[in-house]
This record gives structure tokens, C-alpha cells and sequence, in this order.
């Protein structure tokens, strides 16, 4: 989806800002935001990382720029765990006014429906990490061949960045088959397919006043791309 | 709402969640207990500088590593944390490297731990593909013009760890001193070792 989260070539967020000496963890809430994401996702099986990913990207936009890291985590888990029907946001509020905090008026950060429909019914995510295949179809790109990416972006859960739609780049590495985020993200199955790694020149992506001498490579999914001049 | 204040209620909700998972069986405190210590203690930069100075010390390990990183990395034995296919990038006069993922923030925690704060936020991931040099020189590391950058997207599954080039003047030093020079951001590809 064309979400916030999709940044690479934004502009105007500024300064990089480094932290001296920055520990694993600011705060003990961020190893439990951890811990249950291991939880909910892992012991108990109710999702895959590209729906967890899948889940945050549909964060209200403001509250994804203005939260932190584990505050996004945060929102993917409320949102999986309220599509679960295990926990409702309101089972969170009350909790919180429970525990002698102030819930909010409106909510914080949760995230909004799936606009590209959500299959997940219960348990059963197979695996969560896990995500490479063996299947037996060829790779339709060799090393070397010149590719153009697709010009439209996913509907729901995609991992071609927008700024990389509708270029051309080169077939820098094959990877074999792996589990096809755009479907596995709504529970509609692995569908695996080949994983490339393609590298992009700047002035492809951003013109001639762009990167001068760099490339980007970016690993991408067969489906997002296209033979050139075929 | 002050950022503070935000910050605040994020910290109240997260310790509400985790309560409530708790009572429901689905967390044990222990849990997070072991997230702490594993991050704190076993995960982090220390694997990957292993890795590195092991490269820089022996040439048959280096071959290796950059053919297949996820098979040489297996006689570490590192726990806790899994790569499904790790892909090391050696930095040469020619080329500088470095890595950053725009959609989210994979990152190759079994070698560096946690990220840090700066490589999840959206400044460093808008800005490493559109405008390498200028921002790895605000970050102080000035590319010579006649190297090439190549900035590396992590958008699937494969993890990706910079192999920097051994600093000049330590061919006394063994592979144990070397393991101490080489840093987090040098192994991202936002600084010189």
C-alpha cells in the first residue's frame, strides 16, 4: 500500500541524529513490546512478519511519524490481536485505567482495517520467520538481464518501494523461491516465488541530479517485475 | 500531547498489554527477562565483529563468507537470533557499501543485535538511497568521489552485513585486537573502521 511507512526518497525529514553509547533497550516496556510480539507471534502463532509488517503499515500516518520504534510494534500487535478477537483496544484502555494510568480519549495508535481483505481465521500461521521455499519452477531471469519493475503499486501489503516502480535495473543476484509477502501479509497463502536482487543506477532512480556515482540494489519479487522490451 | 506525554502513554499501554497477555497464558514473565539478557549479553555488534576480524585474519574464511555468509557463519554457533540468508558486501577502494531498509527496518540482528534508533528512523531511511554521499558525509564519513556507493534496500528476507576494509597499520595485530576495532556503523556502512 501506499503508506507512510514507505519513505526511501522522501524528503524534507532532516538530520540524522546518533545516540552516544545507545543501549539494546531505552526502557524495560520496549523488551516486553518485544517480548510479546515473540508471544503473539511466535507461541501463539497468530501471524507471519509480513502481516505484523502489514499491520503497522496501516497505522494512522501522524502516529507512525510521531511514535517510536516499539510504539509501532505496539500498534501492529493491538491490531492482530483485535482481528484475532483475542483482545480488543477496549480491553486495553480498561486495563490501563486499571492499573491507575488515564486512558485516552481517542485511540493512541491503532491501526486501521486491511484495505486488501484479511484471511487469517484463528491459529494456524504455519511459521512466522521462516519464509524460504523450494519449488521446482524456473527463474524467468538470468544474471545480467536488463528488468523493469511494474508501474502500480499492491493494494495491501507490498515490498517494492514506491520509489522503485517503473525502473530499470539490472539482475544482480538470483536467491531461489521464497514466500510472496504481498499474499502471505493477508493470510492468502505462500505462493513462493524467485527472489532477485536488483540493482538500480542513481540517475535511473533519481535522474541526472540525483546519487551521482551509486547504485541501489533492492531485493525483489518476480512478480514485481517485467521483461524489458518483451 | 507533548512527545513526553506521548512517550508516557505508550509506556502505560505497552505494560497493559503485557499484563494482560500474562493472565491469558500467552506470556511468562520470564519472557521478557530473557528478551533483556539476550539482547544485553549475547546478541549484538560483538557477533559481527567476530565475523569481520575472522575475514581479515584469514583469506580462505573471506572467500568463503562472501560466496555463501550464511553457511560461514555456522561455526559460530550464534544463538538467538536467525538470518535465513545473510549476504556479506566487502568494501574495496572501488566500491563503498552500506545498508538501510526504507520500508521497515530489517536489519541482520543475528551478527548486530537490535538497530539503532537512527537506522529505524525515517531520516536515515528517505535519505541513504536518494542522497548517499551527502548523507554519509554529514555523518562523517567522506566517500572519495572516484569510489562508487552502492546502498543495499533489505526489502525481503535476505539479511546484508558491510565487510569494511582492515585499517592500515595493523597487520601486527591479531584477530582477537581486531575484533575490538571494528564497530556497529562500520559493519552498517555509515562509517570507516
Amino acid at each position: 500500500m501506499d503508506g507512510i511507512h514507505d519513505v526511501g526518497g522522501r524528503q524534507g525529514f532532516g538530520q540524522v541524529v546518533r545516540e552516544q553509547d545507545e543501549p539494546a533497550f531505552h526502557e524495560s516496556w520496549e523488551a516486553g513490546v518485544y517480548a510479546c510480539m515473540l508471544a503473539v507471534m511466535g507461541r501463539a502463532g497468530l501471524g507471519n512478519l509480513d502481516r505484523f509488517r502489514y499491520a503497522i503499515e496501516r497505522m494512522d500516518p501522524v502516529a507512525y511519524l510521531t511514535h517510536t520504534y516499539y510504539g509501532r510494534w505496539l500498534a501492529g500487535l493491538e491490531t492482530i490481536l483485535e482481528e484475532e478477537g483475542l483482545l480488543s483496544g477496549e480491553d486495553i484502555d480498561r486495563r490501563m485505567r486499571e492499573r491507575g494510568g488515564v486512558a485516552p480519549d481517542a485511540p493512541i495508535i491503532r491501526a486501521a482495517r486491511p484495505v486488501a481483505g484479511n484471511a487469517f481465521h484463528g491459529t494456524g500461521a504455519s511459521t512466522y520467520y521462516a519464509s524460504r521455499r523450494q519449488v521446482a519452477d524456473a527463474a524467468r531471469y538470468q544474471m545480467g538481464e536488463q528488468v523493469r519493475t511494474i508501474a502500480h503499486g499492491a493494494v495491501g501489503h507490498t515490498r517494492l518501494p514506491s520509489y522503485a516502480r517503473n525502473k530499470c535495473g539490472e539482475i544482480a543476484s538470483l536467491h531461489g523461491t521464497w514466500v510472496f509477502p504481498d499474499s502471505h501479509a493477508h493470510g492468502m497463502g505462500e505462493h513462493p516465488c524467485h527472489l532477485y536482487t536488483v540493482k538500480f543506477s542513481g540517475t535511473e532512480l533519481w535522474g541526472a541530479t540525483g546519487a551521482g556515482a551509486a547504485d541501489v540494489c533492492i531485493d525483489l519479487f518476480e512478480p514485481y517485475l517485467c521483461k524489458v522490451g518483451g | 500531547m507533548t512527545s513526553a506525554h506521548r512517550l508516557e502513554l505508550v509506556k502505560l499501554r505497552a505494560q497493559a498489554l503485557e499484563s494482560l497477555l500474562i493472565e491469558r497464558g500467552l506470556l511468562r514473565e520470564r519472557d521478557v527477562d530473557e528478551v533483556i539478557e539476550r539482547f544485553e549479553r549475547r546478541v549484538g555488534p560483538m557477533n559481527g565483529a567476530r565475523v569481520v576480524a575472522r575475514a581479515w585474519t584469514d583469506l580462505e574464511f573471506k572467500r568463503h563468507l562472501l560466496e555463501d555468509g550464511t553457511e560461514a557463519i555456522r561455526e559460530f554457533n550464534f544463538h538467538g537470533a536467525k538470518v535465513e540468508k545473510l549476504v556479506v558486501v566487502a568494501n574495496t577502494d572501488e566500491v563503498h557499501n552500506v545498508v538501510v531498509c526504507t520500508l521497515c527496518s530489517c536489519y541482520p540482528w543475528a551478527l548486530l543485535g537490535l538497530p539503532p534508533r537512527w537506522y529505524k528512523d525515517p531520516a536515515y531511511r528517505s535519505r541513504i538511497v536518494r542522497e548517499p554521499r551527502t548523507l554519509l558525509s554529514e555523518m562523517g564519513l567522506e566517500v572519495p568521489v572516484d569510489t562508487r556507493i552502492r546502498v543495499w534496500d533489505s526489502s525481503a528476507e535476505i539479511r546484508y552485513l558491510v565487510l569494511p576494509q582492515r585499517p592500515e597499520k595493523t597487520e601486527s595485530l591479531g584477530e582477537e585486537d581486531l575484533t575490538g576495532l571494528v564497530t556497529r556503523d562500520g559493519m552498517i556502512g555509515v562509517a570507516q573502521v
